[in-house]
């Protein structure tokens, strides 16, 4: 079962800033939903392969051909933010080193 | 209430033209959007384009498709170049794509009339629409409940005849539910028939794209219309696509044999409303009194499909949802401190509760240590459920149960409590899990007068079968001719 550390660990590595208030929700909610999946130990799966795809395709291949990919004024618009100098058009971001 | 092949002739015959029937579906979605509130965006100039494109086509004496002039729906998580595509999400709200679903992009290249976007759970993840992050669709029916979902908006627009064909998506059952539960005719198609390319994803094992309609013929017509290989999405299948609607036949008759109905005897147990074991019972009558043979099918892994499927889906979507980083497209939280908070707190405002449960269900199964005990084992238990159905089309051509346990619940009535709501999807998850075609179609009304749906599985690349079983089910009845009093 998970307890409120996990729960705050998990978000963290999905990238969530949860509210103590989602943490305490998520963390009944989410211990609900665990308890639920215990059922699946009532089988026996030891020798069963595992499905990954519902209809196996083989693996799909295509010549390695230059071809124009998408409408790049259009994508670059798109973005939260950019930034144009000399060097060319990027997407901006905040910074990702601190200073000390 | 006019069909697509009425429309057709309509339109062949001069008796109306395209501009017309487009104005006369963007006026009826004016009137009703204040009750029904199918739609995230009316497109209403791209349509009234499209449609005189088409009346231009005709008076050039070119010929027309069945789909040219016909208004049709899009669910919200399928890109439309220049126009929002939000998925529901406040994620999405200012995200404008820069290209085309390979769907729609067929869709317009048959003259088909897109008269909006429809809403949508959050990234296709409900049984309500509830967790839009916009407006609550109300089920034409009883404007108090929900049309189900995911793709609830798509079921009652076309419920409520705001256009007469829609797409929707379905992963865990989001097509056939609210198709259920609104009336209507929706189907998902095998897994891979249908192109993905431009659809959000969700979970990318499972999603499918597919139609749905009024009648068994309009899903038909639809489904030809968007099926067939597509060089941008790897998991396409390179099939032939039949004329669906041409094999439409009122009788059950096969050039060997009899036409073989399995009823899946584990989903008429705990759970289900009497109503609608009755209803699909009676359908089942039917089937007989149509020249079918039926016989009762185990599935015994079948109530196994639901924490199969809440384990994959949601460590899937996880995986799919990590782009939203607030970088290149979409929602970025207002002036972070730095990289870090601004994917933590991008992520926590963009995305709804139902979102961030499943994110973490799926991160939680992923991570190490519990890799095994979780997704394997779930990855495991769907080749069980997969072998239950390989068993069962070796016995029968299509099986028969009902679409959702209860008829349409009331707005609020399942939201505080996720499992409760993931019941909703326990006898359409399976479906996915195996990649089969499946179908809803109206069976019946309960005592409330709410609309009962019957579902009809088919083996892989079989929905031919299943539309024949749909169409010859639906000649004998009248359930599809009733319509919502609005």
């Amino acid at each position: 079962m998970i307890d409120r550390e996990q729960v705050h660990k998990v978000a963290h590595l999905a990238r969530l800033d949860l509210t103590p208030a989602e943490e305490t929700q998520f963390t009944e909610q989410l211990n609900g939903i665990l308890g639920y999946f215990e059922q699946l130990s009532e089988l026996n799966t030891d020798d069963v392969q595992p499905t990954t795809r519902a209809i196996d395709v083989s693996n799909v291949t295509r010549p390695d051909r230059l071809e124009p990919c998408g409408d790049r004024e259009l994508i670059l618009e798109s973005a939260p933010d950019r930034d144009v100098n000399a060097q060319g058009d990027f997407f901006k971001v905040p910074k990702i080193m601190n200073a000390d | 209430m006019a069909s697509i092949r009425e429309l057709h002739q309509q339109l062949t015959t001069k008796e109306r033209s395209a501009v017309e029937i487009a104005q006369a579906a963007l006026d009826r979605i004016q009137l009703l959007e204040p009750k029904i509130r199918s739609f995230l965006h009316i497109t209403a100039d791209r349509a009234l384009a499209q449609a005189q494109q088409v009346d231009a086509q005709i008076a050039a004496g070119q010929e027309i498709s069945l789909l040219a002039g016909i208004p049709i729906g899009v669910k919200d998580n399928m890109c439309t170049k220049g126009i929002p595509t939000t998925c529901g999400s406040r994620i999405l709200q200012n995200f404008v794509p820069p290209y085309e679903s390979t769907v729609t992009e067929k869709l317009a290249a048959t003259g088909a009339v897109m008269v909006g976007k429809t809403n949508l759970d959050e990234f296709a993840m409900g049984s309500s629409t509830e967790n839009s992050a916009y407006q609550v669709t109300a089920n034409p029916w009883d404007l108090e409940r929900v049309p189900g979902g995911s793709s609830g908006g798509s079921a009652a627009a076309v419920a409520a005849a705001e256009c007469t064909v829609a797409l929707g998506s379905d992963t865990g059952g989001s097509i056939r539910q609210p198709a259920a539960l609104c009336g209507v005719v929706g189907m998902k198609p095998t897994y891979g028939l249908v192109s993905r390319y431009g659809l959000v994803a969700y979970a990318s094992s499972l999603d499918q794209i597919g139609p749905f309609g009024r009648s068994v013929e309009d899903a038909a017509i639809l489904l030809e219309a968007i099926a067939g290989y597509d060089p941008k999405d790897s998991t396409s299948l390179k099939v032939d696509i039949p004329n669906y609607a041409s094999l439409l036949k009122p009788d059950l008759k096969k050039s060997q044999g009899k036409f073989r109905v399995g009823v899946i005897k584990e989903t008429f147990g705990e759970g289900l409303d009497g109503v609608v074991a009755d209803a699909v019972l009676k359908a089942v009558e039917q089937f007989k009194a149509l020249g079918a043979e039926v016989q009762e099918i185990s599935c015994p892994q079948f109530r196994y499909g639901l924490p199969t499927y809440y384990i994959i889906a949601p460590s899937e979507a996880s995986a799919n949802l990590a782009r939203y980083d607030g970088v290149k497209f979409g929602y970025r939280s207002e002036s972070p401190d730095n990289l870090m908070t601004m994917y933590t707190q991008t992520r926590a405002q963009g995305f709804g509760a139902e979102v961030k449960r499943r994110i973490m269900i799926g991160t939680y199964t992923l991570s190490a240590g519990y890799y095994d005990a979780y997704y394997l084992k779930a990855q495991k238990v769907r080749t069980l459920i997969k072998q239950d159905f390989e068993q069962a089309f070796a016995q029968v051509d299509v099986l028969v149960c009902p679409t959702s346990p209860t008829t349409a619940f009331k707005a609020g009535e399942k939201t505080d409590d996720p499992l409760s709501m993931y019941l909703s999807d326990l006898m359409t998850i399976p479906v996915n899990l195996a990649g089969l075609p499946g179908l809803s179609l109206p069976c019946g009304f309960d005592a409330q007068g709410l609309p009962i749906g019957l579902q009809i599985i088919g083996n892989v690349l079989r929905e031919d079968l299943v539309l024949q079983a749909a169409y010859a089910y639906e000649q004998a009845t009248d359930w599809h001719k009733q319509a919502p009093k609005l």
